[in-house]
């Protein structure tokens, strides 16, 4: 059997394990459920549940880990703009600009 | 403030004091309104619509509002917040005026499922921190060119809810939107951004 057939054959196993086993949710299932979680809505047994999906399932563990090494990147990449919130940085033309308007 | 000359270096207002300042037209708090808020107000107007010119402008309507609105300001929040949103305001103005709204679908940057059910992922290696990562300019100029690949209905939500901190309910309300689709586009943006952005990140780490 070649590599990729043993890993779809594995997935297969754990596609029915974890639709048909009692406290388990399938990867779409907990794909629906990982923003409710990263913001603390999920109700104490529903966390349980994705929680466990975590410990089971290698792909969505990686795929979460992923997902919220993006965020870092993203607030990490736009929040230490070099432009953000230095006024020493504004044209003066523009602080000109907008005394000016008042005025008019 | 080293650029004025006419506000002196330890003159400093607290939110009262520069709001009853500016209700009665004084052209003094006006400008110390103007100069310890433009910096923060300009990067928000840029995250949003790009380009100086556009941001520029959109800055300056900003203030005018501010000025002109400044009466109806409850102390409820902070001036720094209030400004915030009226920049934020302004720039969703200008960005629907200026081209309609780029709605297209990621559906091709969404994660994979088999038929089964179940996640298809690559193995995710445990890497360098963000800020480590974005010691190197050329990640930062990417990871921001990747967002704005996005298309707008959900660059915004990104934008708005991850790096403007605003909550679900303000976003829903300033882009007329409910909540729950406030939600969805959000989490449909954050997994769009990370498969944009994968390619560049396992480079970086093998």
């Amino acid at each position: 059997m070649t590599r990729a057939a043993q890993s779809r054959l594995w997935r297969w196993i754990k596609g029915m394990m974890l639709r048909r086993m009692p406290l388990m949710i399938t990867c779409t299932e907990f794909e629906s459920f990982i923003l409710a979680y990263l913001e603390g809505e999920l109700p104490s047994r529903q966390r349980r549940v994705f929680e466990f999906h975590l410990k089971i399932c290698r792909e969505c563990r990686d795929y979460l880990a992923a997902y919220r090494h993006t965020i870092a990147l993203e607030k990490a990449a736009l929040t230490d703009d070099p432009s953000a919130a230095v006024p020493d940085d504004v044209p003066e033309d523009l602080i000109k600009a907008v005394l000016d308007a008042r005025k008019a | 403030m080293h650029q004025s000359d006419r506000i002196s270096e330890d003159e400093a207002f607290d939110d009262d004091a520069l709001v009853e300042g500016l209700r009665q037209g004084s052209a003094r708090h006006a400008e110390y309104l103007v100069r310890s808020h433009i910096g923060r107000m300009r990067a928000v107007a840029r995250r949003i619509l790009g380009g100086d010119a556009f941001a520029d402008d959109c800055v300056q309507e900003a203030f005018l509002k501010a000025f002109q609105k400044i009466g109806t300001f409850e102390g409820r929040s902070s001036l720094t917040t209030w400004l915030h949103r009226i920049t934020v305001n302004e720039a969703l103005m200008r960005l629907r005026v200026q081209k309609r709204l780029d709605e297209r679908p990621i559906d091709e940057l969404m994660p994979e499922f088999d038929a089964n059910a179940c996640r298809i992922e690559a193995p995710w290696p445990h890497v360098a921190t963000a800020e480590e990562i974005l010691q190197r300019e050329s990640l930062r100029a990417l990871v921001t060119s990747k967002i704005h690949e996005l298309p707008d209905s959900y660059r915004i939500v990104l934008l708005l809810r991850d790096i403007e901190e605003l909550d679900t309910a303000e976003v829903a309300e300033l882009l007329e939107i409910s909540p729950g689709n406030v939600k969805v586009r959000l989490h449909r943006a954050r997994s769009a951004l990370k498969k944009l952005l994968e390619p560049a990140l396992r480079g970086e780490i093998e």
